[in-house]
């Protein structure tokens, strides 16, 4: 910590008690707590369409506080998470959503990983059971363990 | 004038690389001794031509020589000298030129550090790395110089993206691409066997401290990343599934995969074909992720036609290293053998399935990543993948291979019983299944993700405990001595797998139990989170050395002692004219408390968010951990290079014959 730091510190130290008589609760941003949760919920699910690639819920950018706005304003008129999401994507496509949706040209999308699953498991297993019938047990022969010590000496 | 002469070390450079990448591997398939002797002179060579070059660049930067058209779109004669030197990385051309001085780098590393080696495995495996690097000289001399000139000049540069002007860039893309770039060893080792004809233990053994290496780099660098985007994204978030942390991510799954089926491989000799066929996948999952990210497709497929040089370059690079490798794979796996027996119920199946969930998890992030570009290639209409996806595929699938962790190192080799098992490992059981019920209880929010997340972390801390305490208990040595009978490999493997616990005990955390507010603060006001007061002092406006700054001043108390200033900060880059967020963070064990300035609202008050982010460090310390354990197994010492004494040998063999 720099010296200024610390003085600072003591500074504030000692008008603690006085901020304390003037201080009074800073006021939230939003007014209705419940509208507000479902706001947040539904912006970290939606994509800022003008950014890199960011959710409505972390960008500065302009057009992400306007969609903000408007998601709060349906979601103060008591729509459903699943009616302001049709109702954007209405709007602007599947690419607002994080979320694809499943359709003919997402199912490999969505079926892909658990398809690669079962295959690996069946992969897996046919293999393990070919182990375990393999009648021979040699890792080594002598001759490789020879060459083994012998490069690693 | 500098900038021609790095041209021109380029360009050597690459002349040097294409004599590296043929005579020696040519020369192991003859026998050639002469040929084979080349490599080790060549990587020399090689690593001083591109350090020379990279210099130049780093000189053109330092002294802001605006001539140079990448120096004029990266820098700008305001920006500080740390930034302006971490700036010969911030663009196309120059992380390229970083990508192949780290190539150079390892290739050094490898040639001076295989005299244990035989002579044409060596000779082999410096040509592979050198044809890499053929690769990726040709991909800047031909479509991306980074010493292309500015004709006329620019008077001042279109200054280095706000976002990367930060400690950070100093560190993490070299840290990460010493991690991509790592893979490379253990790829070169593998098609080295492969034309060799000769995988076996002692080959494992050899490449196994590489690959760890590297592992620890991309381990380091991907939780510096992390951290970063923490801290300067403002909104406490610390993954976000993007196509640029996915491309880093690939390569530690499929890397991780890969040092424990190297394990096996040096232990029982199983697997190999396995072995080299991650390596393979690691080190393409790199190479694809590097170009991912710095060639433009990500932000838009049709980034890639407006210049159609640089793609058709990449996709062609991409199908001969890939698919030339794998084709060398198809057609030569079948020589190296499949080494020991093993049963259904055995430590190696444990390892396997591991391996094969890891696999597959890899893939699927790859799936994600790239979906969106083929849909859209393919003209079949825009998405976006993000978060809910990923989270929704991957969660599944690492749940698993979590738990088999825990089970894996208690197995046996060859042969394990499952009612043994199952008797040993009742207490870990019961401990975190009771511990991932009643600790969310006490903390006041059950639900199932959370009590899950917990049952894994305790899970394998108490599978790791019961380990530790069938090595060590059964013992009458002292403690120390106890300790030290352990191979330094398996205490880096128990501390790595704590590190997963100790990761996955503080995402269930932060993500169960934070808590934020978004409040409008007058000078004086107090917000409350947590328990803890914020008190908001106000803003000052001061500047930096390149940007307006507003810095808010935030001072936390609890029951009325202070504990902690938040100082969150928001910049204007004034070349640029963008914005930044800069959180303010009072980080702890226990929790962050994190703060980010908004926006200034009417009458002098501002928008402020305040986070409560429990035990949110321990993300990032068990990256810590895991990177310690494989440090660690570095340090085992079956890996120490022996070459002291065979070296004497062999000068005294030879003194003699003269």
């Amino acid at each position: 910590m720099t010296l200024t730091r610390i003085i600072r510190f003591i500074a504030i130290l000692c008008l603690l008690q006085s901020v304390s008589l003037w201080a009074q609760e800073a006021q939230p941003l939003q007014t209705n707590a419940t509208v507000e949760v479902q706001v947040e919920r539904l912006s970290t699910q939606l994509r800022c369409l003008v950014c890199q690639n960011q959710t409505i819920a972390d960008s500065h950018a302009e057009l992400a506080q306007d969609l903000k706005q408007e998601i709060r304003e349906m979601a103060t008129k008591g729509m459903t998470d699943q009616a302001i999401i049709d109702y954007l994507v209405s709007r602007y496509g599947d690419f607002v959503r994080y979320k694809p949706p499943f359709n003919p040209a997402t199912s490999l999308l969505w079926l892909g990983p658990f398809g690669l699953l079962l295959a690996g498991g069946i992969g897996l297993f046919v293999m393990l059971r070919r182990r375990q019938k393999m009648t021979t047990d040699a890792p080594l022969s002598a001759d490789e363990a020879r060459k083994v010590s012998e490069l690693l000496k | 004038m500098i900038p021609e002469i790095g041209h021109f070390s380029l360009i050597l450079a690459l002349l040097v690389s294409l004599v590296l990448g043929s005579f020696p591997i040519i020369g192991a398939a003859r026998g050639n001794t002469v040929w084979m002797g080349l490599a080790k002179p060549l990587a020399s060579v090689q690593f001083i031509l591109i350090a020379f070059a990279f210099l130049c660049l780093v000189y053109a930067f330092a002294y802001m020589d605006y001539s140079v058209l990448y120096v004029a779109n990266n820098s700008n004669s305001k920006l500080p000298l740390q930034f302006r030197i971490a700036a010969v990385w911030g663009g196309h051309e120059g992380s390229l030129l970083l990508w192949a001085l780290i190539l150079s780098i390892w290739t050094l590393a490898v040639s001076l550090f295989s005299k244990h080696i035989p002579d044409d495995m060596r000779a082999r495996i410096l040509g592979v790395m050198g044809l890499v690097s053929v690769g990726f000289l040709l991909f800047m001399l031909m479509v991306s110089n980074p010493f292309e000139r500015l004709i006329p000049a620019a008077l001042d540069g279109r200054d280095l993206n706000p976002l990367l002007q930060d400690p950070g860039m100093i560190f993490h893309p070299p840290m990460l691409y010493m991690g991509y770039v790592g893979f490379s060893v253990a790829f070169a080792f593998s098609i080295a066997a492969l034309l060799g004809g000769q995988l076996d233990a002692a080959w494992a053994r050899w490449s196994r401290p590489w690959t760890i290496l590297a592992w620890i780099f991309l381990t380091v660098g991907i939780m510096a990343g992390s951290n970063w985007a923490y801290y300067e994204l403002g909104w406490g978030g610390w993954w976000f599934w993007d196509a640029v942390e996915n491309a880093s991510f690939m390569p530690w799954l499929v890397g991780t995969a890969l040092i424990h089926s190297l394990a096996v491989t040096e232990k029982r000799g199983s697997f190999k074909a396995w072995t080299v066929l991650l390596a393979i996948c690691a080190f393409s999952l790199s190479l694809l992720g590097t170009f991912l990210v710095r060639s433009g497709v990500l932000t838009s497929v049709h980034a890639f036609a407006t210049d159609p040089r640089r793609g058709i370059f990449i996709l062609a690079f991409l199908v001969v290293v890939i698919g030339g490798s794998l084709l060398l794979f198809a057609w030569r796996a079948s020589t190296v053998g499949r080494g020991g027996k093993f049963d259904v119920v055995s430590r190696e199946s444990f390892l396997l399935a591991n391996n094969v969930l890891l696999a597959v998890a890899a893939l699927s992030v790859l799936l994600g990543t790239l979906y969106p570009l083929f849909l859209d290639a393919l003209n079949l209409g825009k998405i976006s993948v993000g978060p809910p996806y990923f989270d929704a595929v991957f969660a599944p699938l690492m749940a698993p291979a979590i738990f088999l962790m825990g089970i894996g190192p208690i197995a046996r080799w060859k042969e394990a019983a499952l009612p043994e098992l199952a008797m040993r490992l009742r207490w870990a059981f019961g401990i975190s299944i009771a511990t991932a019920v009643i600790l969310p209880l006490m903390l006041g929010n059950f639900t199932p993700m959370i009590g899950f997340g917990l049952f894994l972390a305790f899970w394998v801390f108490a599978t790791s405990a019961e380990l530790v305490y069938q090595r060590l208990g059964k013992s009458d040595l002292p403690l120390m001595g106890r300790i030290k009978a352990n191979s330094r490999s398996w205490w880096g493997m128990v501390i790595a797998h704590l590190g997963i616990a100790v990761f996955v005990l503080g995402v269930t955390i932060v993500k169960g139990f934070e808590s934020e507010i978004a409040v409008k603060m007058l000078p004086g006001d107090v917000a409350h989170l947590a328990g803890y007061d914020f008190t908001f002092d106000g803003v000052m406006d001061t500047h930096g050395p390149n940007y307006e700054v507003s810095r808010g001043q935030i001072h936390v108390t609890k029951n009325g002692v202070l504990r902690t200033i938040l100082e969150p900060e928001k910049r204007l880059y004034t070349v640029t004219n963008m914005p930044m967020t800069e959180a303010g963070i009072s980080p702890h064990i226990i929790h962050d408390l994190y703060a980010s300035l908004g926006e200034p609202l009417e009458g002098g008050a501002w928008s402020v968010r305040i986070y409560h982010k429990p035990m949110v460090e321990w993300i990032w310390f068990g990256c810590l951990m895991m990177a310690f354990g494989g440090f660690l197994a570095l340090a085992d010492k079956r890996y120490r290079l022996k070459k002291r004494a065979p070296s004497k040998e062999a000068k005294s063999s030879k003194e003699a014959t003269i």
